[in-house]
């Protein structure tokens, strides 16, 4: 997906946002933390038995308490044996029910959302949104926050061991520490930095194979072969460059930090060597500050990695709770939904049932992602029962009428009133409920065919279905699948033809028996026997409703009581058809030209 | 779609070498220094051990005679403070030599890796660029895009990663071993129980555990379709008024996620878990042994801290390998999954092909063509003279656009269906790459790259100046509407970019193919989504433009078609008739009936008509 760049400064107010989401698991943080110093408490014993070991039994030349030592060696493996399964369940749970709470969230906020917000944000931006970002986020907070608090216990702990074991060597060792973190801080922005230019490259190569598989045809016809091979080998000769740089360095900063380790096992050795020739310090604790000495480093890297990484994290944090912040463009007021409910707790016991009469009385509308007013002053009385047909070019603006009809936008100024009530007054819900919607491209979900046609009345019987299904032939596209009315129609319904969806969703509009009917009629061609079914189908449904077509073909157009004209997102002519005709302006010439292109294929199909 | 497609062992293995060819030399430096910082970093410990024998105390280290006798012991035992200095410095420059081997590895590596995946993926967009159009056809974009990104990751870290790491874990447990080995017997023997126990444990885990990591991510899978299936039919959603419901089953298959990875979750540590405890154990079993041993005699401390050293450092290679060698079999599905497409045949050229001029007369003849067991020709036979204008009228499915493509050679006639002839000679004699420089294609659903206007409208001749562009666009009507965008001729259109309408990707198209060239130019009714002005304008200057060569033209309009020298009916793959405008017209057949209609579309026909379909 798109990866913006976010350079901004750390920001503690971002972070705060996170508060909301965290507060739920605190007690688990809270144990988390608690099992963590259990677990470091071993990890810093371990150097000690070996330095009893030595000191006790090695020395003296005994086993005398062997079997003690042994026990007790085992209990306290064991112990952190049971701690650490705690421990990374604990983490588990907060990574993936944190992302769970920020990804529902996320999605019925976006239920709420304008259409206007769709239109402008594409899809895969926000499916990073609620996917990837939430991921990343949850698992930072989860395994990253586990493995800086097990890292700073370890190096806490292992410091204070040896400070009582000798502080004088102790302090040798602390003098890296310092070095460590610098080097950790000066490389990893730069290693996040090349490790993001990769991934965007990666997204890039991605793409040409895309275009590369896609514009097949195209690339073969205008014989650029050669040339789109040479584009493709440049983009992955970038990315080669940027892998190596990536790797190299952290091909780098890793033996830099061993080496600075390294550097202190050697001064221990030095040091610790001249306390035990003078007899200032045993064998057996020489032993354990060296093993203390290469144990701490990679913990103090890691804890400093690990922050200079969630720092990273400040971006998806922003893009997520700023998705979460976005406010909707239509809104009911707070009494309208005292009175009706919200979206998702309607009460429909104050619905009034809607008749279908609309009005537009003095309308004025522009986008609210800018440009000029698409209408001005419009006035328009549709009663109850009529069928309004817009016909214009592709591209014209065809929907607007219908986006405002539907109240997915609302007038800039001027009124909509539905049976003789400004829309506003009641429910977006209120409204939809009573709408059924047949898209140009019709959509379906993944699923039976069965539940994509219930998605029109929910609590609707198998027979209801089954009644729905035959009023619009859609019983014929069942009769075609293997397991019938359960066959799976795939992802968005992908498995089925443009016409076979297209029944089904008229299908499913007629099982919700809506009081307002919306048709945006498909334009590509479709089998001879499945058009005659869609138009029966569209009769079917235009009875007794107020039907709103965007037609493209001269049976539908025809079909209307009112014919409003389009052109470059206005209505510039409104009439029914003999008017129209007889006025031989715009539409005059869409229609013969319709006219021409559709006689001429029907003499070619017949 | 070959999803079954096998590729044999054998062949498996030189696609790989295929490919590490010309790498060959990084990942042998990789080998090379890898088991050389091994070495090194097994010195450590020792340096330390022996100085803790012998300068701190005055014990002989457990170790052979012969490394003994290399080091000169009573030299640094004259002089403690000396050794100690000595010591101080040999770790330093061990650990240096480390460090600059290890960066070495991981150096080489990355030069190895990169470039290894550089060439798989060259050579697969290479090749699916000269692979037929039919293969096309055959196989979703969207499969074979997974072949050639998550597939080539699979296969990339098998090779550069898995196979190195095997390589150095054995090495480091062979050389670690063999030095424990000559130092203590026994305690090397405690040490070494519990290599296969640990490795086994990992591997067979994991191998248990691969079946639910499926599920899961399928879980994961079902959340983002349901996602995306309410974003793009949120239109459908509102309209329904179903957001409560969306939002159920959303938190359904979330839930389901969330709960089957918690699950998981609960397995993973206990394995996590044993697996510490195990390689634990293992430095405690080593302490113990060592314990016992230096105990009767048989060990000096120097040595025994040498021992949990190694034992320690052993735990975790092991641990991975176990899981690396049960990851590996991923690879070898991904290896049949990617060798399925290089396996592919691409394009091919007779041998006696050569490049031939355009400048004939086209025949088709006797051409019988069909796919998927479907005929779509029968017996078509014509001729197109050169330098004329040629229409085809035919309906959805009568073969027009088959026509194109065999003249384009996007299929082959095979032997004994007819053959295509340009000036005498058989087009499956002519290079494919010239015939198709030769032969401008502009097809009514244009693909545009995701590239700018300029650079598309230039796609064949990169080097052609600005004013031939300009002219090429004013020619298809489309350069007021480029000047028209923000970024005018530097827009990027596609899907990265703006979105075009329909009629403005068709007159790019146009422009594009004007700036081609070429001798024979082909309209697959490409003005299908241009107003009827604009349409007027556009065959106007094209006509002024195209003097010369050999147009063909596909259309349902008479108004585009009767502008031919000749038109061809084209009617359920065969020819149904051909001849002039003046021709057809005179005689009864299909294109009299649709001039009919179309020319006389007056008032009273568009009414009467229109309402008795």
């Amino acid at each position: 997906m798109d990866e913006q760049e976010y350079t901004k400064e750390f920001d503690l107010s971002i972070w705060k946002r996170l508060l909301p989401i965290l507060a739920k698991y605190k007690w688990i943080y809270a144990a988390l933390i608690l099992a963590e110093l259990v677990w470091s408490a071993v990890e810093v014993m371990v150097p000690l038995f070996q330095r009893y070991a030595i000191a006790e039994f090695i020395s003296r030349s005994t086993l005398t308490g062997f079997v003690p030592f042994l026990l007790f060696y085992t209990a306290a493996l064991v112990t952190q044996f049971f701690v650490s399964i705690g421990e990374s369940q604990a983490t588990m749970y907060i990574e993936m029910y944190l992302g769970r709470d920020m990804r529902r969230d996320m999605f019925r906020h976006l239920q709420t959302l304008s259409l206007s917000y769709y239109n402008v944000t594409p899809v895969g931006y926000l499916i990073a949104r609620v996917m990837s970002d939430t991921s990343r986020i949850a698992g930072m907070l989860a395994w990253a926050f586990l493995d800086i608090l097990s890292s700073s216990c370890y190096v806490v702990g292992a410091l204070a061991a040896m400070l009582l074991l000798n502080w004088r060597l102790a302090l040798v060792v602390i003098v890296i520490v310092p070095v460590i973190a610098v080097l950790t801080v000066w490389f990893q922005p730069r290693i996040l930095h090349w490790n993001r230019r990769v991934r965007k490259l990666n997204s890039k190569i991605t793409g040409a194979f895309n275009e590369g598989i896609t514009g097949a045809k195209t690339i073969k016809t205008l014989v650029m072969e050669d040339r789109s091979v040479r584009d493709f080998e440049a983009a992955t000769g970038e990315m080669y460059t940027a892998g190596v740089k990536a790797a190299k360095l952290n091909a780098m900063f890793i033996p830099l930090v061993m080496f600075f380790s390294s550097a202190a096992v050697a001064i221990v050795l030095l040091r610790g060597g001249y306390m035990t020739a003078d007899g200032a310090l045993e064998i057996a604790t020489l032993s354990a500050f060296i093993t203390y000495a290469v144990g701490i480093f990679e913990p103090v890297q890691n804890v400093a990695s690990s922050i200079a990484e969630f720092i990273s994290l400040q971006a998806s944090i922003e893009r997520v709770t700023s998705l979460l912040a976005e406010e909707p463009t239509v809104t009911d007021t707070p009494e309208v939904i005292e009175k009706y409910g919200d979206v998702f707790d309607p009460k429909r016991e104050n619905w009034e049932p809607l008749k279908g009469d609309i009005e537009f009385k003095d309308v004025t509308f522009r986008y609210p992602d800018g440009g000029e007013n698409v209408l001005e002053h419009f006035d328009l009385h549709i009663p109850a029962g009529t069928t309004v047909a817009i016909v214009g070019e592709t591209g014209a603006g065809k929907s607007t009428l219908v986006n405002l009809a539907c109240r997915f936008f609302e007038p800039t100024q001027g009124q909509i009133l539905i049976d003789g009530r400004d829309y506003r007054e009641r429910s977006q819900l209120w409204l939809h409920s009573n709408i059924g919607y047949v898209l140009q491209n019709p959509h379906l979900f993944s699923g039976s065919v069965k539940e994509n046609i219930r998605y029109g009345k929910l609590d609707a019987t198998d027979e209801e279905i089954a009644a729905a299904a035959k009023a619009v032939s859609a019983d014929t596209v069942v009769a075609k699948l293997e397991q019938g009315w359960d066959s799976d129609v795939g992802e968005e319904g992908d498995r089925l033809s443009t016409g076979e969806k297209q029944l089904i969703s008229f299908a499913r509009a007629v099982l919700a028996d809506p009081r307002i009917f919306v048709l945006d009629e498909a334009t590509s061609s479709i089998d001879t026997q499945t058009e005659q079914y869609i138009q029966n189908a569209i009769d079917h449904l235009l009875k007794d409703r107020t039907s709103f077509l965007i037609a493209h073909r001269l049976s539908t157009i025809r079909k209307a009581d009112l014919i409003l004209v389009v052109r470059d997102g206005k209505i510039v002519e409104r009439g029914t058809h003999l008017e129209l005709l007889k006025k031989r302006g715009y539409y005059h010439d869409l229609y013969s030209r319709q006219f021409a292109e559709e006689s001429a294929a029907r003499v070619l199909g017949a | 779609m070959e999803s079954h497609f096998k590729l044999p062992w054998r062949e498996k293995t030189a696609l790989i070498a295929r490919h590490l060819k010309g790498n060959v030399r990084f990942f042998a430096a990789t080998v090379l220094c890898s088991c050389a910082s091994m070495v090194f970093h097994a010195m450590t410990p020792q340096i330390i051990g022996v100085t803790v024998d012998s300068i701190l105390d005055d014990k002989q280290p457990s170790l052979p005679k012969w490394a003994l006798d290399l080091m000169p012991l009573d030299w640094l035992r004259a002089d403690p403070i000396r050794a100690l200095w000595i010591a101080a410095g040999a770790v330093l420059v061990v650990e240096l030599i480390y460090g600059v081997l290890v960066y070495g590895r991981r150096a080489t590596l990355a030069r190895g890796s990169e470039g290894f995946v550089k060439s798989l993926r060259d050579a697969l967009y290479r090749h699916i660029e000269h692979l037929s159009f039919d293969w096309h056809t055959a196989n979703s974009t969207g499969d074979i895009i997974q072949r050639c990104t998550s597939d080539v990751e699979v296969i990339r870290t098998f090779v550069c990663n898995q196979l190195t790491e095997v390589i150095r874990t054995v090495f480091l447990i062979f050389l670690y071993v063999s030095i424990m080995l000559s130092m203590n017997l026994t305690v090397s023997l405690v040490c070494l129980v519990f290599i296969p126990v640990v490795g086994l444990f990992s591997g067979v885990f994991y191998k248990g555990i691969s079946g639910r990591f499926k599920v899961a991510d399928e879980a994961e899978g079902e959340v983002t379709t349901c996602a995306q299936e309410n974003f793009t039919g949120v239109r459908v959603v509102r309209a329904f008024g179903r957001e409560r419901f969306e939002v159920d089953r959303f938190n359904e298959k979330n839930d389901r996620f969330s709960d089957l990875w918690v699950r998981l979750g609960r397995l993973l540590a206990v394995y996590w878990a044993s697996g510490t405890l195990l390689t634990s154990l293992q430095v405690m079993a080593v302490i113990a042994a060592g314990t016992v041993e230096a105990v009767r005699g048989n060990l000096s401390v120097g040595s025994f801290t040498v021992l949990v050293t190694y034992g320690s450092s052993l735990a975790w290679p092991v641990r991975s390998l176990g899981r690396v060698l049960s990851d590996m079999s991923k690879a070898g599905v991904s290896l049949d999954r990617v060798g399925y497409i290089l396996s592919a045949k691409e394009e091919q050229d007779l041998p006696e092909a050569e490049n031939v001029a355009l400048n004939g007369d086209i025949v088709f003849d006797h051409v019988t063509f069909g796919y998927g067991g479907q005929r779509v020709l029968e017996d078509v036979s014509f001729t197109i003279p050169r330098g004329s204008t040629f229409a085809i009228l035919g309906g959805t499915g009568s073969g027009k656009s088959t026509l194109v493509h065999l003249l384009d050679r996007l299929y082959d006639l095979g032997d004994g269906q007819g053959a295509i002839t340009v000036g005498g000679t058989d087009i499956r004699h002519i290079k494919r790459e010239d015939l198709r420089r030769q032969i401008g294609l502009v097809l009514q659903e244009p693909f545009l790259f995701s590239k700018t206007i300029r650079e598309n409208i230039a796609a064949t001749r990169p080097e052609a100046a600005g004013e031939e562009l300009r002219s090429a666009a004013a020619v298809a009507c489309v350069d007021e509407a480029i000047a028209e965008l923000k970024d005018g001729w530097d827009t990027v259109v596609g899907e990265r970019g703006v979105t075009l309408s329909g009629g403005q990707k068709q007159r790019v198209a146009m422009a594009r193919m004007l700036v081609q060239d070429a001798p024979v130019m082909i309209f697959d009714d490409s003005l299908s989504a241009v107003d009827a002005e604009t349409d007027v304008k556009i065959r106007a200057a094209l006509r002024e433009r195209v003097k010369g060569a050999t147009v063909i033209l596909i259309s349902h309009r008479v108004t585009t078609l009767m502008q031919a020298d000749r038109i061809l009916v084209l009617d359920n793959g065969r020819v149904a008739d051909i001849g002039t405008h003046a021709e057809l017209i005179a005689r009864p057949g299909i294109y009299k009936d649709i001039y009919d209609i179309q020319m006389s579309s007056d008032d009273r026909r568009l009414i009467e008509e229109g309402g008795n379909p």
